[in-house]
């Protein structure tokens, strides 16, 4: 791979993309394939890891696709061509209800505005709600995604904007306020168990149910992850460097992003 | 039985100004036109209900038009935020915006629970979110078969909802395919409804994975072809991701705004005159 000159020429948001991707198809390999998947970056990786990976994800979408094959990457939850590829197309009531509140959801694949130390996810606004500095779209799906699926991968770049010390606003549960919160109030999942960020992975230390730094991708240093993090960021014994991405990832990474 | 009017005779009669007024549509077959006409004849202190409100409720707020949303996600899918909606949340442009926010599961189960008749619904959800400190329509409920607490929200039974459909026979009877989002929940929820819809047929022929709203459900029935745009309906339409982009730059600013609803939708008789007036073609 290294000597390829081509592969090695990639950007930080394909070294996120394809990363995420690996762990989808690890995810798919362990029997536990089916990923409610969110539009943007998740939609990108898991469409990456369908490609990549046999077995490979089951993509549901919100607007009610299960099993969804896209030829293209959707622009939103809802494009034709997830309606025209997907195994079977459902109502938005049942899709919520027999599929994700059931728990047949294995991975629950999100992006968000800011995320904390304990995986919680702020999608709703900047400042106060009552007068925000900026008003974002909302929770739509994630609550309940967050809640519900198996455990829950986030993909989100790093910045001390976004990895902030406590969120403005908890739109989606990691783990909560303190260790053993998830389960004081009876979630089923098992929260956010992963976190792939431009610069690396987080992982929760389960003896705090604190995200730690698990791995840095190639030529990304401590220092630079610790200043893109607005908590005391701690990196973990076993620390890893992330694989560069192969020649054949950013291929399909690429013909995925030009089709 | 549906009546089969004009889109402007079906927003005259069934839509009136402070009515809660739903236009679902989960990508899929978003009633724009519908909306459009509602501008134009200038409804004010509508409470606007949505799932995902997009484009066509960015234009109704920024247009005057609402004075509350409930809603569970409002952005601009895969572009970014709604900028008519922001400077009504953070400024109160063009008037302020009181807002009810839920989640999609929550919204789902509201619509479900107002087309069945039920005064609320009961879900899973919530639990450990800010949503609960700020929306005073999300309470709890405990089970009286195992005592486990649950989540409950009322039901939704807006005065108005509105969907775009792919067809309709000359009874009124409507036809939906594809991904059927909460169209048929709004209408069953709704006290009246209109659907506007790609083609009027003599019969309707069976199709897999399609819904049928009979013609003694449905209030109003309106050809509108294309009505979805950029929103579309399979069978007819691909979705139109460019105006979705372009959008964000139209809104972005006040003026331009006000110039673009005033152009081509204010300053057009209906929707045929505001594809016009964009060059659309189909």
């Amino acid at each position: 791979m290294a000597s390829n000159l081509e592969a090695a020429t990639y950007t930080t948001d394909e070294l996120m993309i394809v990363n995420a991707a690996r762990r989808l198809g690890g995810y798919a390999a362990a029997g536990k394939p089916v990923c409610f998947v969110g539009i943007g970056l998740p939609s990108t990786a898991a469409n990456l890891a369908r490609r990549l990976y046999d077995p490979a994800p089951v993509l549901i979408y919100e607007s009610g696709c299960i099993g969804s094959k896209p030829t293209r990457l959707p622009l939103s939850i809802g494009d034709g061509e997830l309606g025209e590829t997907s195994d079977v197309v459902v109502t938005v009531p049942e899709i919520f209800s027999y599929w994700l509140q059931a728990g047949r959801i294995d991975l629950g694949f999100l992006g968000g505005a800011q995320l904390d130390q304990r995986g919680n996810i702020n999608s709703t606004v900047i400042g106060t709600y009552d007068h925000p500095k900026t008003r974002l779209p909302g929770a739509g799906g994630a609550p309940e995604i967050a809640a519900s699926a198996g455990q829950v991968m986030v993909i989100m770049r790093q910045g001390r904007r976004a990895f902030v010390e406590k969120c403005d606003f908890r739109s989606s549960m990691g783990f909560g306020d303190h260790k053993g919160h998830r389960a004081e109030l009876g979630l089923r999942g098992a929260g956010t168990t992963l976190v792939v960020t431009d610069l690396g992975m987080l992982e929760p230390d389960m003896a705090t149910e604190e995200l730690v730094m698990t791995a840095l991708h190639p030529g990304v240093t401590r220092q630079q992850a610790s200043e893109a993090t607005g908590w005391e960021l701690r990196f973990a014994g076993d620390l890893v460097e992330t694989d560069p991405p192969t020649e054949a990832e950013l291929a399909a990474l690429r013909a995925l992003q030009a089709a | 039985m549906a009546e089969i009017v004009s889109l402007r005779e079906a927003v005259s009669s069934i839509v009136r100004d402070g009515d809660s007024v739903s236009m679902e549509g989960f990508t899929h077959l978003i009633p724009h036109a519908a909306g459009h006409e509602i501008i134009r004849q200038g409804r004010r202190g509508l409470h606007l209900i949505r799932m995902t409100p997009d484009m066509v409720y960015d234009q109704l707020i920024g247009s005057g038009c609402a004075t509350k949303l409930t809603f569970s996600w409002g952005g601009n899918p895969g572009v970014g935020s709604l900028q008519r909606f922001r400077d009504s949340c953070e400024n109160g442009w063009p008037v302020p915006l009181e807002i009810e926010e839920h989640s999609h599961a929550g919204m789902a189960a509201r619509y479900a629970a107002g087309a069945s008749g039920l005064p609320f619904a009961v879900l899973r959800g919530y639990v450990g979110t800010d949503l609960v400190h700020h929306t005073s329509t999300i309470k709890s409920v405990t089970c009286p078969y195992t005592g486990e607490v649950l989540a409950t929200v009322p039901a939704l039974n807006p005065d108005v909802g509105i969907i775009h459909a792919q067809r309709a026979d000359r009874r009124g009877n409507v036809q939906i395919c594809g991904l059927l989002g909460v169209q048929k929940e709004c209408v069953l929820a709704s006290a009246r409804s209109i659907v506007t819809v790609e083609e009027i047929v003599d019969e309707l022929v069976p199709l897999p994975n399609s819904t049928v709203l009979p013609t003694w459900t449905v209030g109003a029935v309106c050809l509108v072809p294309n009505g979805a745009h950029p929103s579309f309906a399979m069978g007819f339409s691909q979705r139109d991701n460019a105006f979705y982009k372009a959008w964000d730059a139209i809104s972005k600013d006040r003026d331009t705004f006000t110039e673009w609803v005033g152009t081509h939708i204010l300053g057009t008789d209906d929707f045929e005159g505001y594809c016009a007036s964009l060059g659309l073609e189909f």
